[in-house]
């Protein structure tokens, strides 16, 4: 059973500061929905306003279309999982698991059967009398989630579980947690500073800034049409070149930069006209160093800084001839030796790989 | 043999000089203020009582008869055992089980609350508040709190002021002031243990019992008080062996009829001169006392190393 969240309007102000400020969104049942933005951007307020332990200031939290104000934390059909977990270390693993059934008055033993049912779902068949502190990072992990399954809420709210984890762990409780939502089949709200899981894992991302949303929708399309400078920046890496529009030509834009004129392609959604302040975004993916026969619409001459070694990839920092700084990678199948620190090159991107906004605040500030 | 001591690590972590008072201060406190008064009273409660002066001589020899005379009474009364010492002794056990229990009942809420609801400031002040007043003596506060339940006092005089009675309630006779007395005495020695291990406990526990839908009544009982029980036993010992103790309090506010024990053995020692008899009575109630520790330590399944920290 899953259910839709639906947040109208909702403000949070402590004092005269606004922590989240008018936000709308509307989460479908089943979703995995994630909110993504720096530390102090909301998103934390937002789950609290959410899972009841803060009261919005102005608007109001829908929960399966029930209006949830004045409805405490203990009577939601929410579970919110914390960043540290909060797991109780005075119980066992089980007791842990069943805790929300327990305070139900559900009987003994139909508390442990339900404990040991999810010790499987997670994995962990048979460990249930460990002590908390006897787990490892993941399997911590792993129970924190069970606990808050327990007792079949409708939505499940995840507060950066993951941050404390190393990479690798961190990577393969992407997928588990993907796993156990699809198997589970509710409504999960994952909150986290860090893209990469958020484009992994969900089914919508919404990209907040001081307290606002900046971008709510599917993560290829805030990654390859963001709507703001901001988001253009924050989701994934993004070169700006900044200038003023010169030619319109239906969504395809001529941008005049210090560093020649580039053709990008406008979002519908934002209007520019000739002479407007505005920034054309090119990711370092993009941008590609033309081999014998390839046309791009957009050359730019470089001059080579330094370059990093990722594995997959090698990152090269470059600068255009204005001074400005611009980054591009080069998959590591391709061979590069060739170029290093002081290399003049020349590299293409298309039109249809850059976007271009109006002149704003960017997340790389 | 003295460059082997300076050279272990303990002497080099802290220099010679800190390390030697260290040393010193500690064999000291522990030699001379606790092992050999204690030692001396042990040995004194199995002596004879006699003069000074006839120390050493014939009459001076080991005996029972202190703890005898508790338990039995003296050789020429008529009753079994000697049901007055007794009673003072088990009144004494039982008053200051009731303290310590009021104690913590009152000091949980207060110290829950400026450990986790009070935001920083309040807190503070509150932490003030509770210490102030203990910057006043404790005779004196006893006292203050003798003139505030006297016949006369001003309790009394305000309630029969506004008509509400038309006699003084014997407040002193029914040693109400007695046990109010009692329970503030010690009251920051409950308060403060139980404050610090109650702010130590992670807000998210709390947050996550609720979440998990469990009522405020429960979390405390589940989470908080669990998590709070070295904090719990530490304040009770205390509280209790100082209650057990106490002197002051009883001398000011307990009523002509009732005594209490360290009144007893107080007029062992300085009344009817009779050191040994006094010194048997300090280490019964020393054993209750360790024995209340223990019983408290195996009731709440704690360690002693938990109870200090």
């Amino acid at each position: 059973m899953s259910a839709d969240v639906e947040l109208n309007n909702v403000s949070v102000t402590f004092g005269s500061f606004y922590a989240a400020k008018s936000v709308n969104v509307k989460i479908n049942g089943g979703e995995f929905f994630s909110f993504l933005g720096p530390s102090g951007c909301g998103k934390t307020t937002l789950l609290r306003a959410i899972s009841g332990f803060q009261d919005p200031s102005e608007g109001s939290v829908l929960i399966d279309k029930k209006d949830m104000s004045g409805i405490g934390p203990n009577k939601r059909p929410t579970s919110l999982i914390f960043q540290n977990l909060a797991l109780f270390p005075l119980m066992s693993v089980s007791e842990n698991i069943a805790f929300s059934l327990e305070v139900r008055g559900v009987s003994k033993g139909d508390r442990q059967k339900r404990a040991d049912e999810l010790l499987e779902l997670i994995a962990l068949e048979g460990q249930g009398e460990k002590k908390v502190h006897q787990l490892s990072g993941g399997q911590k992990q792993r129970v924190a989630i069970a606990r808050a399954l327990a007792v079949e809420p409708k939505v499940l709210l995840l507060d950066e579980p993951l941050s404390a984890l190393d990479l690798k762990l961190r990577q393969r409780m992407r997928t588990e947690l993907r796993e156990i939502q699809k198997r589970v089949n509710i409504t999960f709200i994952y909150i986290t500073h860090d893209q990469g899981e958020a484009l992994t894992m969900s089914d919508r991302i919404a990209v907040m800034n001081e307290g606002e949303i900046e971008q709510i929708g599917p993560c290829d399309a805030v990654y390859n049409n963001p709507l703001t400078p901001f988001v253009a920046t924050f989701v994934g890496e993004n070169n700006p070149l900044f200038g003023k529009v010169k030619e319109i030509n239906q969504n395809k834009i001529k941008i005049e930069t210090p560093d020649g004129d580039f053709l990008s392609t406008m979002n519908e959604n934002k209007k520019l006209n000739i002479g407007d302040e505005a920034i054309a975004f090119v990711r370092p993916e993009s941008l590609f160093i033309p081999r014998d026969g390839d046309s791009f619409d957009n050359l730019i001459d470089v001059n080579i800084e330094s370059f990093e070694f990722e594995g997959n990839i090698k990152n090269f920092y470059a600068t255009l001839k204005s001074g400005t700084k611009i980054k591009f990678s080069i998959p590591n199948a391709i061979d590069t030796s060739s170029i290093s620190s002081g290399t003049k090159l020349q590299l293409g991107f298309e039109s249809i790989k850059s976007s271009i906004l109006p002149k704003a605040q960017l997340a790389i500030d | 043999m003295g460059n082997y001591f300076f050279t272990q690590p303990f002497f080099k972590k802290n220099g010679k000089a800190v390390a030697i008072y260290f040393l010193v201060a500690i064999v000291f406190w522990f030699v001379f203020l606790v092992i050999i008064p204690q030692l001396y009273m042990l040995d004194l409660s199995f002596r004879s009582n006699v003069p000074p002066l006839a120390r050493g001589g014939p009459q001076d020899y080991y005996t029972m008869e202190h703890y005898q005379h508790f338990v039995f009474g003296s050789k020429t009364s008529l009753d079994a055992f000697n049901f007055v010492d007794l009673g003072v002794f088990g009144r004494t056990i039982l008053v200051s089980i009731m303290v310590t229990i009021a104690n913590l009942l009152f000091c949980y809420p207060i110290a829950f609350y400026i450990a986790k609801i009070a935001n920083p400031s309040t807190a503070r002040l509150l932490i003030v508040s509770l210490i102030i007043p203990f910057w006043i003596n404790e005779l004196l506060r006893s006292f203050a709190l003798r003139i505030l339940f006297a016949n006369e006092g001003v309790i009394n005089n305000f309630l029969t002021g506004i008509g509400v009675i038309d006699q003084s309630i014997l407040f002193i006779t029914y040693d109400v002031g007695l046990y109010t007395g009692l329970v503030y005495a010690y009251i920051l020695l409950m308060m403060f243990p139980l404050y610090n291990a109650i702010e130590s406990l992670d807000i998210n526990q709390i947050e996550a019992a609720k979440d998990l839908g469990s009522s405020s009544l429960r979390t405390h009982w589940r989470i908080v008080i669990p998590h709070a029980k070295p904090g719990i036993v530490s304040g009770c010992t205390m509280v209790f062996m100082l209650t057990v103790g106490a002197l002051a309090t009883p001398v000011v506010l307990s009523s002509p009829n009732t005594l209490w024990f360290p009144q007893l053995i107080y007029q062992w020692f300085n009344m009817n001169d009779n050191w040994s008899r006094g010194s048997a009575y300090s280490i019964i109630l020393l054993i209750i006392s360790v024995i209340f520790v223990l019983a408290m330590m195996r009731i709440f399944k704690v360690k002693i190393g938990e109870i200090v920290k």
